[in-house]
């Protein structure tokens, strides 16, 4: 039995300083931190970061984009896959339902250090393909990387780019169950493939549709730091700059430790808030909700 | 929430597994052949061919661009195949000592950080699965805690600091050592294990060390593998740990090194100009051609993993569910 014990400790030490101790750290978000005073020793500062944060109007700039390009990537992100699967799902030879399969996953494997490397050849106005096809079409290439104005449509485009055949897994498989019978049934009263897809896939993937969707709301305020860090420039800050890169360059770069804590504090109360109060909309309205 | 979600997904997808094999189903097999269908069908494999396309043409670019001269690099557009190979990106990074020491150091974090986590993963899971161990229900508590609320970067980088962790490998090792999603998941496949198995071995005068070694970590070979990928993958790709926590260049890891050479300012794009004392202008290495056999020999190993990698991470998807 003792060992037993024994046997748990590294995982519980661990989880203790590196997730428990950093919970613990929030408190730095009312305090006027110092690094050599540390969490318990610096000073209380009476909501000081959050009078700052509030009145700043660098702050309404960040949180203006992550919620736009955090909407765009739902409104336009969150289908993606739905449509990809049941398209997917319409294809009738197996082998090539395989390959393009395989071949969609592939950017999920890979970092956005990787990927903003050869996207950024790919969208290059002067080598990549996007800016000759463009050239094809008489039209001049766009400044996709550098132009505020298709910033994030490009995040949101290279995003979905990504994740969509990824994403696209969990559909198919929800759709694999869908009982033979309801198609059969469904055939025999005369509904074409579309009204079969619309009026029998459709519905059967909603439990799992909207637990994704909750889930995802969550997540508005985490517009997607790696992807933006690694693709974004000084000339696109206006348009790209969120809350998480913006506490990236005050936090580490700028050291204001107290500061950057009380931005990720209100980013955090946020999510939970809007996960439990879409979840209880949800629920309201349907059979379905996380709890 | 984080949890409840996803149990709530996994029963509907385990629940899914279960009635394709029960049913066989293969939904094409009803279809009728109409005009309309026949039409779509055409549109739909027109479609998909160019969406497949659009995720190989990226990286079939990258390839064509390692091997490029000067000259093909001013005139890229479409390129599908080159008049001249040239391999002076390659013979410029296995110059460079530093991609080495960068290779070597991502491959010790996803070796070390892999064997590890499994280590550690395994250890925390096992008494937890032994639904008669007293303080069971307080130590699971205290691990789901930590798949809802986490400190946040700067937290997270202030109490590194304080440990002391900057600059030291262990830095990406250490804080992804315990995870709790995997920590349950492996809980959760232990319960599973049948608990006659382990009381033969007890007969037989066997301690909990060995039966955890020699019985019952056999037995958990999918969820290891499956946790063994995603962790390795993870490693593979980390690069933002190593850019907060590390300045010693000898530490630094592939990704990273990518990430500088993406942005390399001009003393480097001079040096890799001048490479091999290029003197006429057509002879002098692009620095676009590095930049992406820099690019490639970072997503080589996956590549090399991937039939296992979606065979694996898929598995893993339906492994997560949360029961008990």
């Amino acid at each position: 039995m003792r060992l037993l014990y024994l046997a748990l400790l590294p995982g519980v030490a661990l989880l203790f300083v590196f997730n428990y101790l950093p919970i613990y750290g929030i408190i730095a978000a009312f305090k006027d931190y110092r690094f050599n005073l540390g969490f318990l020793g610096s000073e209380w500062n009476d909501f000081h970061h959050f009078r700052i944060l509030f009145g700043h109007p660098f702050f309404w700039r960040i949180f203006r984009n992550t919620v736009i390009i955090s909407v765009l990537r739902i409104a336009f992100g969150f289908p993606a896959p739905i449509i990809l699967a049941l398209l997917i799902n319409e294809l009738a030879n197996r082998k090539f339902k395989r390959v393009v399969q395989s071949v969609s996953y592939l950017p999920h494997f890979f970092s956005w250090v990787v990927l903003a490397g050869i996207l950024v050849e790919i969208l290059s106005p002067q080598r990549g393909i996007v800016g000759y096809l463009f050239g094809l079409a008489g039209q001049p290439a766009p400044l996709l990387l550098t132009d505020p104005g298709l910033f994030r449509p490009m995040l949101v485009a290279t995003g979905i780019w990504q994740e969509v055949g990824w994403g696209s897994v969990i559909y198919l498989a929800a759709m694999a169950a869908i009982d033979p019978e309801l198609h059969e049934t469904g055939r025999i009263d005369g509904a074409n493939r579309l009204q079969q897809a619309v009026h029998i896939t459709l519905p059967s993937l909603l439990p799992v549709v909207t637990i994704l969707f909750i889930l995802r709301l969550g997540n508005v305020l985490n517009a997607g730091f790696d992807q933006i860090f690694n693709l974004y420039s000084p000339l696109v800050y206006e348009v790209a700059d969120i809350i998480d890169t913006y506490v990236y360059r005050q936090g580490i770069i700028e050291r204001q430790y107290g500061f950057t804590t009380a931005v990720g504090l209100f980013k955090n109360v946020i999510g939970v808030a809007l996960i439990v109060g879409s979840n209880s909309v949800i629920k309201r309205y349907s059979e379905y909700g996380l709890w | 929430m984080a949890i409840t979600g996803k149990a709530l997904l996994d029963s509907t997808l385990d629940e899914t597994q279960r009635l394709v094999r029960a049913s066989g189903a293969r939904p094409w097999l009803l279809r009728r052949k109409t005009a309309g269908g026949l039409a779509f069908d055409a549109c739909n494999g027109l479609f998909f061919i160019v969406l497949t396309l659009s995720f190989l043409y990226p990286f079939w670019h990258t390839v064509i661009l390692s091997f490029s001269g000067i000259l093909d690099v001013r005139t890229l557009g479409l390129h599908i195949w080159l008049g001249r190979w040239q391999t002076g990106a390659y013979e410029y990074i296995l110059s460079d000592p530093s991609t080495l020491v960068g290779y070597a150091n991502s491959i010790f974090r996803a070796v070390a950080g892999t064997t590890l986590t499994l280590v550690v993963t395994f250890l925390t899971a096992y008494p937890l699965a032994k639904r008669t161990l007293p303080g069971r229900g307080l130590v699971t508590a205290y691990i789901l805690v930590t798949m809802f609320f986490a400190g946040g970067l700067i937290p997270t980088y202030l109490v590194i600091r304080k440990i002391g962790l900057i600059d030291s490998r262990w830095v990406l090792i250490l804080p992804l050592l315990a995870n709790g999603f995997y920590i349950i998941i492996m809980r959760n496949y232990l319960m599973t294990v049948d608990p006659a198995f382990e009381e033969s071995a007890f007969m037989d005068g066997a301690n909990y060390l060995q039966i955890m070694a020699r019985i019952v970590a056999p037995l958990c070979k999918p969820v290891l593998a499956t946790i063994a990928l995603w962790t390795m993958v993870l490693h593979w790709n980390s690069w933002f740990d190593a850019l907060i926590y590390l300045r010693d260049e000898s530490k630094i890891v592939l990704q990273l090194l990518l990430r500088r050479l993406l942005l390399a300012e001009q003393a480097t794009l001079d040096r890799i100009r001048e490479f091999g004392g290029a003197i006429d202008a057509e002879d002098r290495l692009p620095s676009e051609a590095v930049k992406a056999a820099t690019t490639l020999i970072t997503i080589g190993p996956i590549i090399l993993v991937y039939p296992f990698l979606q065979r694996y991470f898929i598995k893993g998807i339906f492994l997560g569910s949360l029961k008990g």
